[in-house]
């Protein structure tokens, strides 16, 4: 393919040595030594945090060198499916009611919100040849996988604490013949507004207070910032969608857990 | 249906209840509630009051045993059905948001909605907030912003709205001053009177169960101990529990 050399990039690119890693490395020393001086008992988590971070991102660089060389479709989706259920166990671990069904209902919620997000960017938006091009998909999803597990994690845990605020209201409704949809109208209305808030903050923000990960990332590599920028555009944009669509799933499902067959609440 | 069930509302046979790890919350619960009757409901704190007629709207299902209502098993009647036809007045009632009036209108289209309503009257509005006592300057006040009392009454014509045959509350007077307390018991008993429904009233009053109701079910550690005639229940109960809790001070 690369049979005529790209014009810009790599050749603009500094390459980092472990040696420069290294320089880096004496800044996480820095708040190692901030957590040790203020008591914060951090410093182990940090010297850990560290290791990991190296660790996991040098794996990472080698399975996605790996799979940017070899282009077989099935190891990109199951490198999505990873991500996938990695983001579903996280958005979970830390709730406490009925993980086993929300590990369920999350996981479903952002194969259903990222999956179709991807799928339409891939087909619809930058038209990819192959369709499962990994330079591609894999940083696409691992944005639109990040966003949609907080959305997930935030309306579930939102729900939660609604649905426990609201019994009482929740079940006056019952009481009068209302539907549990009806009953938790307001709760599910508000789990959705937490889940989504921080996404279209982030639209409002995006350029003027924080520059993306991505875009720093595309125009340290040598992308003209109006192609990087275009390519942000793009990504803002799919993660609305991603998160809009995986919250509205938790949610819708979430709750019917918190009632019974008989339109009852469920007791504590 | 026979001529027994015409008469009774409620009729419910060895009902069990168990919450959480093995806590009896009712056992072997045997009891009738005829139509038209007003039954109150007294026993200790604890006794399984509340439990009890929460299971009669469904709000909560027994263990095990069986509840009818109108003859029917109250699991053969569409639950959005019976619960407009079984309205339920909480302790501490939850407005919605909104105002009063605003209220009121989420009963009345939540009533026309049910299955099988098609020919219930439902009172308008004013006539709702008359009959529980309200002020019909109140309509237009936010709802979340009224005294106790005040709630309790709104919480009343709320379910007046649905237009129900049998109406239960939950210690309607508990947390209201004796004065506001006497015009609820007042309203109930008009309310029984004008518009035929049946009441069940759990009270932790005495002098207001002996007022107001036609009948008295005394319960006591998850059980109904006795229940008859309040008159009689007030005078000669024949169980020595009731007695004691009853007659107390006589
Ligand atoms: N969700 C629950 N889980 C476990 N136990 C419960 C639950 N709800 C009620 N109970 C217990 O069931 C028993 C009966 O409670 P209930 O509320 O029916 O009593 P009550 O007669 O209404 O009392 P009070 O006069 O204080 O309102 C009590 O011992 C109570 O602690
Ligand atoms: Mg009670």
């Amino acid at each position: 393919m690369m049979l005529v050399a790209p014009q810009t990039a790599s050749s603009s690119v500094l390459a980092l040595s472990w040696l420069d890693l290294a320089f880096a490395g004496a800044l996480v020393i820095v708040a190692m030594a901030i957590s040790a001086w203020q008591r914060l008992g951090l410093a182990r988590g940090f010297a850990i945090g560290a290791v990991r971070a190296v660790v996991q991102l040098v794996a990472v660089g080698y399975v996605l060198t790996y799979l940017i060389a070899t282009r077989r479709w099935y190891l990109v989706l199951l490198t999505l499916l990873v991500m996938l259920v990695a983001a579903t166990k996280t958005a979970t671990d830390r709730q406490k009611r009925g993980r086993a069904k929300l590990f369920v209902i999350s996981g479903t919620a952002m194969l259903i919100g990222a999956g179709v997000t991807l799928a339409y960017v891939d087909v619809i938006v930058l038209r990819l040849h192959p369709w499962y091009d990994p330079q591609y998909l894999i940083p696409l999803f691992g944005m639109i996988i990040g966003n949609a597990m907080n959305g997930a994690a935030l309306a579930a845990d939102r729900l939660n604490s609604e649905m426990e605020l609201r019994r009482g209201e929740v079940e006056a409704y019952l009481a009068l013949g209302a539907s549990p949809a009806r009953a938790s109208a307001e709760a599910v209305r508000r789990a959705l507004v937490a889940a989504i808030m921080p996404t279209l903050n982030m639209l409002m923000v995006v350029g003027l207070v924080s520059l993306p990960g991505m875009m720093t990332g595309q125009i340290i590599g040598g992308s003209s910032p109006l192609t990087a920028v275009r390519y942000q555009i793009v990504v803002v944009f799919m993660l609305a969608g991603a998160v809009a669509m995986t919250s509205v799933v938790v949610a819708l499902w979430y709750r019917g857990t918190f009632f019974t067959a008989a339109e009852q609440l469920v007791s504590r | 249906m026979t001529a027994a069930d015409a008469v009774t509302a409620f009729s419910l046979r060895q009902v069990q209840q168990i919450r959480g790890d093995d806590v009896h919350t009712l056992r072997d619960v045997d009891l009738d509630i005829p139509r038209g009757e007003v039954v109150a409901l007294v026993g200790p704190s604890g006794a399984g009051k509340t439990s009890l007629i929460r299971l009669l709207n469904r709000l909560d299902s027994p263990a095990s045993g069986s509840i009818t209502y109108d003859g029917s098993l109250i699991e053969t009647i569409p639950v959005r059905e019976l619960r407009r036809r079984v309205a339920f007045v909480f302790q501490a009632p939850a407005m919605f948001p909104g105002t009063v009036a605003e209220n009121l209108a989420v009963a009345r289209d939540l009533a026309r909605a049910a299955p099988n309503a098609g020919a219930i009257k439902i009172p308008e509005p004013d006539e709702a907030l008359h009959l529980a006592g309200v002020d019909p300057a109140f309509a237009s006040r936010d709802a979340q912003s009224l005294s106790g009392g005040e709630r309790q009454r709104v919480s009343i014509a709320r379910a007046l709205m649905t237009g129900p045959e049998t109406l239960l509350l939950d210690e309607p007077t508990s947390a209201l001053d004796p004065d506001v307390a006497d015009h609820i018991i007042a309203t109930v008993r008009m309310l029984a009177a004008s518009m035929q429904l049946t009441v069940v009233m759990v009270t932790h009053r005495l002098e207001e169960a002996r007022a107001v109701s036609t009948r008295t079910v005394f319960m006591e550690a998850a059980r109904v101990i006795e229940a008859g005639p309040t008159e009689t229940m007030f005078t000669a109960p024949t169980n020595e529990r009731a007695r004691n809790f009853l007659l107390r001070g006589k």
